[in-house]
């Protein structure tokens, strides 16, 4: 009987088990990247990627391309060096709220406003979670926390940050959306949307941000089943899905 | 030769260019905004890149990326600059990624004064950042030297997979001086960096570049290369100027800026028969501990005056050095106060303290 391949680990993907806890939707983000890679007909040699400083930090570790591990917040300042050093290659930043939106938020906002030709992928899980679930600039409002621990008092420590929104008042990016992990469908949108940040990159045309709204049960005190459900009740509604700009 | 009449700054910027630095970021700090303002014209000219960053500290991280992915990278700022830099320097150190980072020093603490200082001594040569490690620090005294040190430095930072800092002051950064410059070299030349570098994993096994390291054995390891690199380095790369001391009663031990007026300072004693002499450590990490040593052993030698622009910094490593062998004495101003040559005299007379 002759063997037909109906489902393999991309090229991208090393075979390697991830260390992220259960439930956690960090490893569904790592695979999507690399199927589009892979669906894109890019070799694994013609990919570089910047790993974050959070629970991605081993990222390097799962993408069988050259990476560099950067400072906490300094993913897109390091990318910008790789970049425009190798602009032929497709480069990917792999980057947690944290990382992001509260100690890199200048390099965000700056390699945004430069539009560099690179794609951030965003993962919003609204928690420091390697750091033990401190909180993040996108806790919501009246999340418990480490560090907020009678629910995030909005009087006392202030609002989540809406990244997509506020990066799309940007001139710069080309291509800025949200997505999320929480069911089949919603992945499927996703792997979409990172695609065409990928596609817009290779086209030469700039930034492009993919905000994907992630599970941390381990920090949630959650079930992995009912993290999920949070996300589809609270998180999207706190942090709309969509495409926040595409300049096309 | 051809001698150009150029400031430091603009001088060094070319000798980088010259040296094969293909990728800069900087942040604008005075006094060493000619670095900058020169290479946003200069580099795209050869096919590199310049980046004014949105800080210092992103400066020192896209050069973490520039020459992680195998460039020549530098950047350049001035003391409170350099402060915010030192995360990224830690980091770049621990990946032994070479480039290089220039501080034209003013003076501090805060954000003191435009004029020059040397009061980052210890930043430089003690480590700077976070963990275990040390740079390789020069410090140049004239603007030619300041051209032929960020020339070789590039080269040094690549032979030993070390970050080069060139420790200048507002003074080599804004005075005019005639210089030669060197031949510009060919990138294409280089020696290549496939080992390890980020240029796409083609025909070989991936590289990544990571600081990280949860195995304590292994992260000793990587601690101990550092400074088995560092110890090559000390054995082999010391710089130094020996001037008027074979003779010298008082060895005045000055650098950057303050030896040349150290130097003055000894030419005019000299001529009302004073022995006094001159030792100029050009790299001050590692600091040339050998010939140092070797002067405080000298029966000639009664005693050594170190002057610096700062409350007394680099008079620590000579005092380790001679390690009593003979009295170490200092005189020192901060920033903006540079040492001129009568003062220096009256000290070394003994009528100034």
């Amino acid at each position: 009987m002759e063997e037909k391949i109906v489902f393999k680990k991309p090229a991208l993907l090393e075979d390697k088990p991830l260390h992220y806890c259960p439930g956690c939707t960090h490893g569904i983000v790592h695979r999507l990247i690399a199927e589009c890679v892979e669906e894109l007909g890019i070799a694994p040699e013609n990919v570089l990627g910047v790993a974050p400083v959070g629970c991605a930090v081993f990222a390097y570790e799962y993408f069988r391309c050259d990476m560099a591990e950067a400072a906490h917040g300094r993913a897109p300042a390091v990318a910008t060096g790789m970049k425009r050093v190798h602009p032929d290659k497709l480069m990917f930043v792999y980057q947690g709220d944290g990382d992001l939106a509260s100690i890199g938020m200048a390099e965000t906002v700056h390699a945004a406003a430069r539009n560099e030709n690179f794609t951030v992928i965003f993962i919003n899980n609204g928690i420091y979670g390697m750091t033990g679930g401190q909180m993040a600039p996108t806790t919501l409002e009246g999340q418990y926390s480490t560090t907020s621990q009678k629910g995030r008092d909005v009087l006392v420590n202030g609002y989540p940050i809406h990244v997509c929104e506020m990066l799309s008042q940007l001139k710069g990016p080309q291509y800025i959306e949200r997505v999320s992990t929480h069911d089949a469908q919603h992945v499927l949108k996703a792997k979409k949307a990172i695609k065409k940040a990928f596609q817009y990159q290779l086209e030469g045309k700039g930034f492009s941000m993919i905000e994907v709204l992630v599970a941390c049960p381990t920090n949630w005190k959650m079930s992995p089943e009912k993290a999920l459900q949070h996300i589809k009740d609270e998180v999207t509604e706190y942090f709309p899905l969509g495409v926040y700009k595409d300049r096309g | 030769m051809e001698k150009t009449l150029m400031k430091g700054n603009e001088a060094i910027a070319e000798a980088a260019v010259r040296g094969g630095c293909r990728f800069f970021a900087g942040y604008p700090i005075t006094p060493q905004n000619e670095i900058p303002e020169y290479l946003s014209a200069r580099l795209p000219e050869v096919g590199g890149t310049f980046i004014q960053s949105e800080s210092e500290v992103s400066a020192i991280n896209m050069v973490y990326g520039a020459a992680s992915a195998g460039a020549r990278a530098m950047t350049s700022s001035s003391s409170p600059g350099i402060s915010l830099k030192q995360e990224g320097i830690s980091y770049i150190a621990c990946g032994q990624i070479p480039c290089v980072i220039i501080n034209m020093v003013r003076g501090g603490p805060g954000l003191g004064t435009i004029y020059p200082g040397q009061a980052d001594y210890f930043q430089a040569v003690k480590g700077g950042g976070h963990g275990d490690y040390k740079l390789l620090v020069y410090t140049p005294a004239t603007v030619q030297e300041a051209v032929d040190i960020t020339y070789k430095s590039f080269e040094m930072a690549d032979k030993y997979r070390i970050p080069v800092l060139i420790l200048g002051d507002g003074t080599i950064g804004q005075m005019m001086e005639p210089v030669v410059l060197p031949e510009m070299k060919d990138p294409a030349t280089f020696p290549s960096k496939e080992s390890w570098a980020l240029t796409g994993c083609k025909d070989r096994p991936k590289n990544y570049m990571t600081t990280l390291d949860m195995d304590p054995d292994r992260l000793e390891a990587i601690t101990d290369r550092l400074f088995d690199v560092y110890e090559q380095i000390r054995q082999n790369d010391v710089e130094y100027e020996e001037y008027m001391c074979d003779d010298a009663e008082t060895v005045i031990v000055a650098y950057g800026i303050v030896s040349r007026v150290a130097k003055a300072a000894v030419n005019a004693l000299r001529a009302q028969g004073k022995k006094v002499g001159l030792f100029r450590p050009i790299t001050v990490s590692p600091y040339p501990d050998k010939a140092l040593g070797a002067l405080a052993d000298k029966a000639c030698v009664k005693k050594f005056l170190v002057a610096e622009l700062s409350k007394g910094q680099m008079v620590e490593d000579v005092r380790l050095i001679v390690n009593g062998r003979k009295p170490v004495e200092f005189y020192g101003r901060t920033g903006g106060h540079v040492i001129n040559t009568e003062e220096l005299i009256e000290v070394i007379e003994g009528g100034k303290r």
